[in-house]
């Protein structure tokens, strides 16, 4: 088995949460009889990943994405289920495990408060025990990559997010894992920084081949990055297939803008549906197993006086969100 | 084999080095507890003296018990008497559960961290305490109440290697508070009951050959005394060698006690830990 593929067969996780009784009487008997609640965080989670795939993972705040990327960081165990990261069980095998992988969660820090960065950098070395030619040359690598040049000699409490962020990710590939895992990376940042990241990311997963799975909430991160998209809700996969196949299946309509050159009374196009009307022009969507763009186009060319076409996908915002309603999980 | 052994211990000796250089930094709080170790130094010696007048028979003399409060005062951020803040927040913030991320010993790993804090710590408050009470009280002709030398020659090399347990038996201590921590999710409660406990039974607060004979035993044997009294009476020679060389295993074995019930505790904990969030 290849070091960076990875394997989850039927991963589920049942955390136990104290109940607070409300009232006088219930603070009393809370203190000598806990009452728990048992909340099943994930229900059979099964997929297979092989060396150098990029999975995005998405779905609704609490639907089981970073329970995920934590069991298979090594940070959490399951509650049954198996799974594996390049042969080796990560809560099991956690030291050796988590040597060989990276990880970034976006909302935490794993760099050291008070430290400069290129301190943090050098301990990370030692704590990796990464040869020190090897830690030269990846580190001037990825400072190049990263643009982190001028951010060095700064403590990691004084980084903007976007700079940290830079700075933890540069932080988690400096051992040159084969595998990296990247919980909400770029929660926060602004545009310029979320393009940094996922530049980045394209670049490790392309030209390096490194395995990534990526929990988000940005679906242009997705379509930037992922080739194959897992979809979790209330703990199990609602799918998991390419970006294209979810939009086809979730929300196949497409979209088509029609630019009049004048007024128009009234607009017979049969198979679509007029989405709305922006001064002379009109949004339209059809789907395109009924009609296609070609016969539509033709025809509102052949009854009105048209300036201009163009034809759009619906935001993939908009289809995941159909999705989660067509599976009936809130977002 | 010395290869894999430097290997093993790198991560360790990084932390120590990194924590110990950033620690020394703290220049101002040094300073701030110099001035007030000094100020509680002369009370507590004023204090003694008084005490030490009515009684006739007393279990250490006047000139050991000065030499004893002015190494309390001088050593006295050796003690473990608070958890570590920046693990206190990361207990807080739940960020504790990603130090599992780091391929190494965790409690090795925050066992070298409290080894810096129980070193560059001390080491910049000891400095200039010695210096006024060693060396400027006698200069001003207040020898009485200043830091006299060690008892004898035997006595200071005793007195060093006593030490060196300390800073073992301290950072034990320390580390396991810090587990506590993570056991209670607080470190609220740990620091309430512990500190003070460690104050009295260290010796801080009162020399503890000063407490009633029956209770001697009892504290000879308890693991806080490892902390301060031992090398304390070893350096005023209030012990004599042989009695120097059971303290000093006294304190070997409850360094392995603490470490291994820290150990044990760490692991038990550190799975259960649940790091929450969906």
């Amino acid at each position: 088995m290849s070091h960076a593929s990875i394997v989850v067969e039927d991963l589920t996780k049942v955390f136990r949460v104290a109940e607070r009784r409300t009232g006088a009487f219930g603070t009393v008997t809370g203190l000598f009889h806990r009452r728990y609640r048992a909340v099943e965080a994930l229900k059979g989670v099964s997929f297979t990943l092989g060396e150098g795939e990029l999975l995005g993972l998405i779905g609704p705040n609490g639907a089981g994405k970073s329970t995920t990327i934590k069991i298979l960081c090594g940070i959490l165990e399951p509650s049954a289920g198996r799974c594996e990261v390049g042969g080796l069980v990560p809560w099991r095998d956690r030291v050796r495990h988590v040597a060989r992988i990276g990880a970034v969660f976006g909302q935490r820090t794993q760099l050291w408060w008070d430290l400069p960065v290129s301190e943090s950098f050098e301990l990370l070395r030692d704590i990796y025990r990464v040869a020190p030619d090897r830690y030269r040359q990846t580190r001037d690598e990825l400072i190049g990559l990263l643009d982190l040049e001028r951010l060095l000699a700064t403590p990691v409490r004084q980084l903007s997010l976007g700079q940290r962020v830079r700075c933890e990710i540069a932080a988690s590939m400096l051992h040159e894992p084969r595998v990296l895992f990247l919980d909400e990376p770029t929660i926060g940042l602004d545009a310029v920084a979320k393009l940094a990241v996922r530049d980045f990311v394209k670049t490790l997963n392309r030209e390096r081949g490194v395995t990534v799975i990526l929990t988000t909430h940005d679906m242009q991160d997705v379509e930037a990055l992922a080739e194959r998209v897992i979809v979790i809700g209330k703990g199990v996969i609602l799918a998991d297939s390419s970006l294209s196949a979810l939009r086809r299946g979730a929300l196949a309509e497409r979209r088509l803008w029609v630019h009049f050159a004048r007024d128009v009374e009234v607009l017979d196009m049969p198979g679509a549906t007029v989405r709305q009307w922006q001064g002379n022009s009109v949004e339209l969507s059809f789907d395109p197993r009924v009609t296609s763009a070609h016969r539509l186009i033709a025809h509102v060319a052949a009854a009105y006086e048209v300036e201009d076409v163009h034809l759009e996908e619906p935001p993939i915002e908009e289809v995941i969100a159909r999705f989660y309603a067509l599976h009936s999980v809130e977002a | 084999m010395i290869g894999a052994a430097a290997s093993a211990v790198r991560p360790y000796q990084a932390v120590l080095r990194v924590r110990f250089q950033l620690l020394l930094q703290y220049r101002a709080a040094a300073i701030a507890g110099f001035v007030t170790q000094c100020w509680w130094g002369a009370i507590k010696v004023m204090v003694l003296a008084a005490f030490f007048r009515e009684t006739v028979a007393t279990p250490m003399t006047l000139r050991q018990a000065i030499d004893y409060t002015w190494l309390g005062q001088a050593l006295l951020t050796l003690l473990p008497w608070s958890v570590d803040p920046e693990i206190a927040r990361m207990v807080r913030s739940g960020d504790v559960a990603y130090e599992r991320l780091r391929p190494i010993d965790t409690y090795a790993y925050w066992y070298a961290r409290a080894v810096a804090r129980r070193t560059a710590t001390p080491l910049l408050r000891a400095i200039p305490m010695v210096i006024t009470a060693g060396f400027i009280l006698p200069m001003i002709g207040m020898s009485a109440w200043g830091l006299s030398a060690p008892a004898s020659r035997e006595a200071a090399a005793l007195f060093v290697v006593s030490m060196v347990l300390v800073i073992a038996l301290s950072s034990a201590v320390a580390t396991l508070m810090e587990v506590l921590t993570v056991a209670t999710l607080s470190d609220r409660g740990v620091n309430t009951l512990v500190g003070p406990l460690i104050i009295i039974l260290s010796g801080s607060l009162i020399p503890l050959p000063l407490y009633p004979e029956w209770l001697q035993p009892a504290l000879r044997l308890q693991p806080f005394a490892g902390l301060l009294d031992t090398p304390f009476r070893i350096y005023t020679g209030h012990l004599d060698a042989t009695a120097a060389l059971a303290a000093l295993v006294r304190q070997a074995v409850w360094i392995v006690v603490l470490v291994g019930i820290g150990r044990v505790l760490m692991a038990r904990v550190m799975a259960r830990l649940q790091a929450q969030g969906g």
